[in-house]
């Protein structure tokens, strides 16, 4: 196996993509992005790495310039977030829709205004609807881990669509924790490259992203639903496979003491570690109550989110981004409710705003969570409007 | 050992994340599950900073701020004028470890506190011995296991190793051992 490195995630995610050594990298600084890609620039100046990597001028131009290396051919590699993330927004819908494989990271940050270099999920869910593939970490092993899983399952033939892989700025990107990182030949062996898609070649002459008139536009949408929607099966085979290799396994949810529980909280990212550590506490207390992350949120594993929550009385859902005026108020409870109410089950859910532009999330936070759970679970009614976690009123 | 949170507070450029990710890298090299957690604010030199660290066998969930540290190291001895957000929630039992020319005797009286070890090291003077700049994080992590015992000496120098420039190594391993041995603990 490989070695344990002390590393912050943005230096674990350098390791990872190093290893699965893209030919291109396009880089832009921003907070708490930037030393992805200063890594990624040592790494190339010193030799370690075999890539261009360009400097470009904008967020705008990095994914461009992506854009362009990939219908190449090349394994592209770009890290972003926040304002960058949103001035990428139009190329990301283009890189997706012409069907072109690439791993981007977000480093998850607020967005303006006001301006706020720090954690939440707004810039991640921003883009939901993009057509990218979209998972979350909530360690810096997983972090490292799902740039293998991003190349593996982005150049599949039977997906080509790029991946986001993303993290919580600062309190992963910048917090230190062991991650074990392996050795580039087996990373290349469980991501080979695969070549898999059409190319610009001037033998072989194609045309990448023309005019899609009414006659057409309809189809390349359609088509990319199927990619969707087939790509949770090669996610699954991925970490079928990674947990054979690597001895790490994921899965597109993760449930923590779920199975007999009354109420749980639903989450993503980093602060789910905090909310599984106070399961353990409220245990102890005779409290039942469990936890389910979702990793994998496009495609959203609708039926395994349901299945896990069949048995609950109440869920919560915490929300680190805000949909203002949106039923529930977060995209991640909206999905949730949704996924329950598709699979004809009668659980019931309210939902958390919490710890957005950075506000400090604690335990603390996590026992009012799920003090409101124990309030209202045998209750008929629920609140159906978001509760704020730590705002002040 | 079971679970032991550190909290660390300094100012602006002395090092004190530095310092929590060189106690990170030390604990995990000796084979510990380990965080260093740096507080971000807008960064200004000379501002109060805040660093923790938790360092367990078992694998660490929480990701928020340790709230009730084993061990709160101060960097700075001018922090000492308001003492309440150094010593708040210092477990009973627990180690306050700091940079200061005053006595263990008269850091106490500050604290007003008998159920907690107090360490003190002049680690200014040190540092400006052998740094010559009152860089005093890696005096800190020396005076931290000298009083805790938490990790030895050749980790944190192989942490050094990891984390500094070459010809930084040297006087910093040099310093460690000095406020290692002059510290006093109480």
């Amino acid at each position: 196996m490989g070695k344990v490195l002390p590393l912050g995630g943005n230096y674990a995610v350098a390791y990872a993509v190093k290893a699965c050594k893209p030919e291109v990298i396009t880089a832009y600084p921003i907070s708490p992005q930037t030393t992805i890609v200063e890594r990624l620039s040592e790494f190339v100046a010193n030799g370690e790495l075999d890539a261009e990597f360009l400097h470009v001028e904008s967020e705008h131009s990095a994914l461009s310039v992506a854009i362009g290396a990939a219908a190449a051919g090349a394994r592209s590699y770009s890290a972003t977030c926040s304002q960058g993330l949103a001035l990428m927004n139009e190329l990301l819908y283009i890189m997706a829709y012409v069907r072109l494989p690439m791993a981007l990271t977000i480093v998850a940050r607020a967005l303006s205004a006001p301006i706020n270099i720090w954690n939440d999920h707004s810039d991640f869910m921003s883009v939901n609807d993009s057509g990218w593939i979209m998972m979350m970490s909530s360690s810096n092993q997983e972090a490292y881990d799902e740039i293998l899983l991003a190349y593996r399952i982005a150049e599949d033939p039977r997906v080509l669509l790029p991946v986001i892989t993303a993290m919580d700025g600062y309190i992963q990107s910048h917090v230190v924790e062991p991650v074990e990182i392996v050795d580039d030949e087996e990373a290349l062996s469980f991501a080979p490259k695969r070549r898999s898609w059409v190319t610009l070649n001037p033998d072989k002459p194609v045309t990448m992203g023309p005019v899609g008139d009414p006659n057409w536009y309809f189809e390349f949408k359609r088509q990319l639903w199927e990619a969707m929607k087939g790509s949770r099966a090669v996610f699954d085979e991925a970490v079928a496979e990674f947990a054979k290799k690597f001895g790490r396994s994921y899965s597109a949810i993760e449930t923590y003491r779920l199975d007999d529980a009354e109420v749980a909280i639903v989450g993503m990212g980093s602060f789910m570690g905090t909310i599984k550590a106070y399961v353990d506490r409220a245990r102890k207390d005779g409290i039942k109550v469990g936890a389910l992350r979702v990793k994998l949120f496009r495609p959203f594993p609708a039926e395994d989110v349901a299945k896990a929550l069949s048995n609950v009385k109440l869920v919560g859902v915490m929300d680190r981004a805000l949909v203002p005026g949106s039923p529930t108020g977060g995209f991640l409870h909206s999905d949730v409710a949704c996924s329950i109410k598709q699979a004809g089950l009668d659980v019931r859910t309210l939902g958390y705003i919490a710890g957005l532009g950075g506000r400090l999330l604690t335990m603390d936070n996590v026992r009012q969570m799920v003090d409101v759970l124990l309030k209202y679970k045998d209750s008929k009614e629920v609140p159906k409007e978001p509760i704020f976690i730590g705002v002040r009123e | 050992m079971s679970r032991f949170e550190i909290r660390w507070h300094g100012r602006g450029g002395q090092g004190i994340v530095t310092a929590a990710d060189l106690t990170a890298t030390a604990a995990i090299k000796s084979g510990f599950y380990a965080q260093s957690i740096p507080t971000f604010g807008t960064e200004r030199r000379g501002s109060p900073v805040i660093a923790y660290n938790r360092i367990d066998r078992q694998q660490i969930f929480e990701r928020s701020p340790v709230v009730e540290p084993d061990a709160v190291v101060v960097a700075d001895p001018h922090l000492l004028v308001n003492p309440k957000p150094l010593g708040a929630g210092l477990k009973s039992g627990g180690y306050l470890i700091v940079n200061t020319a005053k006595s263990a005797g008269e850091v106490r009286e500050i604290f007003k506190r008998s159920d907690i070890k107090i360490a003190v090291v002049n680690a200014t003077k040190l540092s400006m011995d052998i740094l010559k700049a009152p860089i005093v994080n890696t005096a800190m992590v020396g005076a931290l296991i000298a009083a805790t015992h938490i990790l030895t000496l050749e980790s944190v120098a192989e942490a050094v190793k990891d984390r500094f420039p070459s010809r930084l190594v040297e006087p910093n391993v040099q310093l460690i051992k000095q406020a290692y041995e002059f510290v006093k603990v109480e």
